[in-house]
């Protein structure tokens, strides 16, 4: 098949990819309540409610306090074992990595349904913490994967060099490997982040009647009344996304990150 | 794991004693509680006493798992492995040239679509579900365009239907193919293929006699992987299909939430979580038996 | 009669042109060398005549056949990659047979092909084998036997011994070049090791920077270098910048040296280049040259001396029984062998 036909397939699906996006972009630009493509009648309107709005207010703010502090204790977590898995090839080793990489290739709903009876067993069913908590151990993996594949390409004659030189071990690993791998540490962390913030059904289970997330509201929505701001938070949610690995992409070597290793070591 | 901790490490390697032991302690014992404790739990309340009204009580009683030898339960679980394992063939079928091009483009192009991957990849079933039956709507979906050049008589509606929830499986477990696909075929020698070019073969027969046989075990995974995403699909089946396209899992998530059932909704969890966990296990072996033969 | 003919062959990736209006014939059974350093287009250029890449600009022709633009399955060539890229999932028949496969070969007729084959390698009995069952010179030489199976009209091998340990690159070298004389087959190798080159081609052609620097035989090429790249490439070489003067001598920092009639002038009077082997410096009590020795190494078979002169390095090789009576700090005098010296244009200075 010839370059130009590749590049058509990609660019086809791509497109088919983006035509939902599309329409929900126009949908949040309407003037009025209704749900319309083409939109009639442009305007931000909707984009400013999103902010002023009190019940929608409350569930941004909801998202974005669980998103952050998920996802920096899912990297506080996932760190440390990333380390030991890297370091020694012993049973718990292995173990921690299957723990690792699990919460993530289940299906969701049981990890959800799994917090939701924890939760209620240990009386914290409805809390903000239960679904921080449950966020963290949910999207660990994310930071589990990038940051021992940033290991994985550690040169061991640079921690062998330090030894030489007389750096003890806490020396070692602030001073080579932390730096070395913090570039993995940052996207494992904007992944778990941005996957928290879209994600639904874990927080739907551990309070979703409590602690209302932007998911969560939008879900609530679409039983109980469309506004084009549901349109909003998607296009919102779609743009931060873009952002967040556009800067991974243009500052990292994403192909890499993502298991291509054309452009390493062989 | 506390021996761990006072064993001075062999000298075998420096990475070992580049980390000190008790630095799994941390994970492990997080991860226990908070990952492993909760399926126990799952698991006694499966066989728990369910208190209509409330959540459940203590007890062992096989009531729920009875419930699910019931035909009704039965076409279920058919209904659930038939969607699954449509979508996840459809997207394979799509992913796999899509993945094998991408891998074939320069740096820069492929991080872009990466890019635009993740993104949608990051996408909840939420948005995905209310951006695709907004999509296939008769106010604001596709059903304009196709009456606005003259290929349907008027607006109409594609969602609810078989129709609209493939799509929105399809489209929420694409990019999660081509990502799990991206590495093997990314790693794949592409002097392998211009050695076939060289031998005489076509574009056609070098995919089939060359790309396709290499390419066996990380499809069957990625296939395996894919389905039991969808099976996973817990909203899309409600959003965009009618109740007779309701999912295992649909049918999980209604049980915990609005009948407040959890021994039942429990129950079958456990039983979509052997169905996953042999699934997966399957594509680690496959995985293994693959790389054993490099 | 010419096998491969290039009419000025260009090809471009973005700003860079990998290869630069490349023209060269290649008479048919001629065993060809692309000699250059690393990212010199050796490569690229191979790829072309592969048709595995698309010119930017030229044209290709193969037995009075243009080809430009033919894919590479119509071309019927033979070609052994740096990766070897034998097939994985394939024994070693099968990755043999595989071309005759494709063109619809009976399992007999490809089965006696490929015991022909393999014992023509030197691999008999091999064919049940696994790929990842081979060491790196078996995996060679099925490779070989994979791109000869066709009798291809071109036989193409990009850096094919590159990943063999120094004795089996020896080795391997020399069966490659008897092999083609065997079978008479045209062929072209891509490698960076001059000594590769030097071992096995009638034709080297050197490239740097996508350009052809000289091709022809390789003492013709080693004796009569075009230019301060290949000099330098080809062998070891003493490089000296120098002034030639229109009486035919060389000013050569100061020292006046006096051109012999064999030796070779390429360029006007004015500021330019020399070039001298290290064997064609003779220790000499008259000589022009007198230079500072600065370290020794006996090698047994040869001793090298690098002196100081004025500003430069010069290296001068002798036969054991020819060791000049020195040791480091004493100076030597030195003349050049008759024809020993090439005055060539001096290098460009690097556009900027």
């Amino acid at each position: 098949m010839t370059r130009g036909l590749r590049l058509f397939y990609i660019c086809f699906i791509l497109f088919l990819l983006a035509l939902p996006i599309i329409v929900v972009t126009g949908i949040s630009l309407n003037e009025g309540r209704s749900l319309r493509f083409p939109p009639e009648g442009l305007s931000l309107r909707w984009y400013g409610a999103l902010f002023q709005e009190g019940d929608w207010l409350q569930p941004l703010r909801h998202s974005l306090i669980i998103a952050l502090s998920a996802s920096l204790l899912s990297v506080t977590i996932a760190l440390p074992l990333a380390l030991y898995v890297w370091s020694r090839g012993n049973w718990l080793g292995r173990a921690l990595h299957t723990l690792g990489i699990a919460p993530f290739m289940l299906p969701p709903v049981i990890t959800a349904l799994g917090f939701l009876v924890f939760w209620v067993s240990v009386g914290m069913y409805g809390q903000m913490l239960a679904t921080i908590i449950s966020h963290a151990i949910f999207l660990v993996t994310l930071p589990v994967v990038t940051i021992s594949l940033g290991l994985r390409s550690i040169d061991m004659a640079l921690v062998e060099a330090a030894r030489t030189m007389g750096a003890s071990r806490g020396q070692i690993l602030r001073g080579v490997i932390l730096p070395l791998i913090m570039p993995y540490i940052i996207s494992g962390f904007a992944f778990a982040f941005v996957l928290s913030l879209n994600e639904y059904i874990v927080a739907y289970m551990v309070a979703g009647f409590t602690v209302e997330t932007l998911p969560i509201k939008i879900f609530n929505s679409l039983r109980y009344g469309y506004t084009p701001i549901m349109g909003v938070v998607a296009v919102l949610f779609v743009a931060l996304a873009i952002v967040v690995f556009g800067l991974i992409g243009r500052y990292g070597d994403l192909p890499r990150l993502m298991g291509s290793d054309r452009s390493g070591e062989r | 794991m506390s021996g761990e901790t006072v064993h001075a490490a062999p000298a075998s390697s420096v990475s070992e004693k580049a980390v000190p032991g008790w630095f799994g302690l941390v994970p492990a014992i997080t991860l226990a509680v908070l990952f492993l404790i909760p399926f126990a739990i799952m698991l006694s309340v499966s066989v728990a006493h369910r208190v209509p009204g409330g959540f459940f009580e203590p007890g062992f009683e096989w009531t729920s798992y009875e419930r699910l030898l019931s035909p009704f339960f039965g076409r279920i679980l058919y209904t659930s492995v038939a969607i699954s394992a449509g979508a996840a063939a459809i997207c394979i079928a799509l992913a796999f040239p899509f993945t094998i091009f991408l891998a074939g483009m320069r740096h820069r192009v492929q991080t872009l679509v990466l890019v635009a991957l993740l993104a949608v990849l990051s996408l909840s079933e939420v948005i995905i579900g209310f951006s695709i039956s907004t999509l296939l709507s008769r106010t604001a979906g596709i059903g304009n365009l196709f009456a606005a050049i003259g290929l349907i008589d008027g607006p109409r509606s594609y969602t609810p239907g078989l129709f609209a929830l493939m799509t929105g499986l399809c489209y929420l477990v694409f990019p999660y193919a081509v990502l799990v696909l991206y590495p093997p075929v990314s790693r794949l020698d592409p002097e392998l293929r211009d050695a076939a070019r060289m031998m005489g073969a076509g574009p056609l027969r070098t995919f089939f006699t060359v790309t396709v046989p290499l390419m066996r075990a990380p499809v069957l995974g990625a296939s395996i992987l894919v389905f039991v995403f969808t099976l996973g699909a817990f909203l899309l089946p409600q959003v965009l299909g009618r109740p007779n396209h309701w999912t295992l899992s649909v049918h999980i998530t209604d049980q915990a939430i609005f009948q407040s059932n959890l021994p039942f909704a429990a129950a079958m969890a456990i039983v979509l979580l052997l169905v996953a966990l042999l699934l997966v296990g399957l594509t680690l072996l496959l995985g293994r038996e693959s790389g054993g033969r490099r | 009669m010419t096998a491969l003919s290039l009419r000025g062959m260009s090809k471009r990736f973005g700003s860079l042109a990998a290869v630069d209006d490349v023209s060269i014939e290649i008479p048919a059974g001629c065993f060809v060398c692309l000699l250059g350093p690393s990212g010199c287009g050796k490569t690229t250029l191979l790829r072309l005549i592969a048709g595995l890449e698309e010119p930017s600009a030229g044209s290709l022709h193969a037995g009075g056949r243009e080809i430009t633009t033919l894919a590479p399955n119509r071309r019927d060539f033979g070609m052994v990659f740096q990766s070897l890229a034998l097939f994985p999932h394939l024994d070693v028949a099968d990755n043999i047979a595989y071309p005759l496969a494709i063109r619809g070969h009976g399992r007999r007729a490809r089965m006696e092909r490929v015991e022909t084959l393999l014992e023509l390698v030197q691999l008999p009995g091999l064919g049940a084998r696994r790929i990842h069952q081979l060491s790196g010179g078996q995996r060679q030489r099925v490779a070989i036997a994979r791109g000869l199976a066709i009798d291809p009209k071109v036989f193409l091998l990009d850096e094919p011994l590159s990943a063999l340990d120094a004795n089996l690159r020896e080795h391997m070298q020399v069966e490659l070049r008897q092999l083609q004389q065997r079978l008479g087959v045209t062929t072209l190798v891509v490698t960076h090791d001059q000594k590769e080159a030097l071992t096995m081609a009638d034709l080297v052609i050197v490239m740097n920077e996508g350009k052809v620097q000289q091709a022809g035989a390789p003492m013709k090429i080693y004796r009569n270098p075009a230019n301060a790249f290949v000099a330098g490439f080809i062998g070891q070489s003493n490089l000296l910048p120098c002034t030639l003067g229109s009486d035919g001598s060389v000013d050569l920092a100061g020292t006046r040296l006096a051109l012999d009639p064999q030796d070779r002038v390429k360029t006007k009077p004015g500021p330019a280049m020399l070039s001298i082997r290290p064997e064609d410096l003779r220790p000499d009590p008259q000589g022009p040259i007198t230079a500072r020795v600065a370290f020794i190494r006996d090698l047994g078979e040869s001793v090298q001396i690098a002196l100081d002169f004025g500003e430069t390095r010069l290296q001068a090789v002798f036969a054991p029984r020819e060791r000049p009576d020195v040791a480091i700090g004493d100076a030597l005098r030195l003349a050049p062998a008759p024809g020993g010296i090439v005055v060539l244009a001096p290098p460009e200075a690097p556009a900027s």
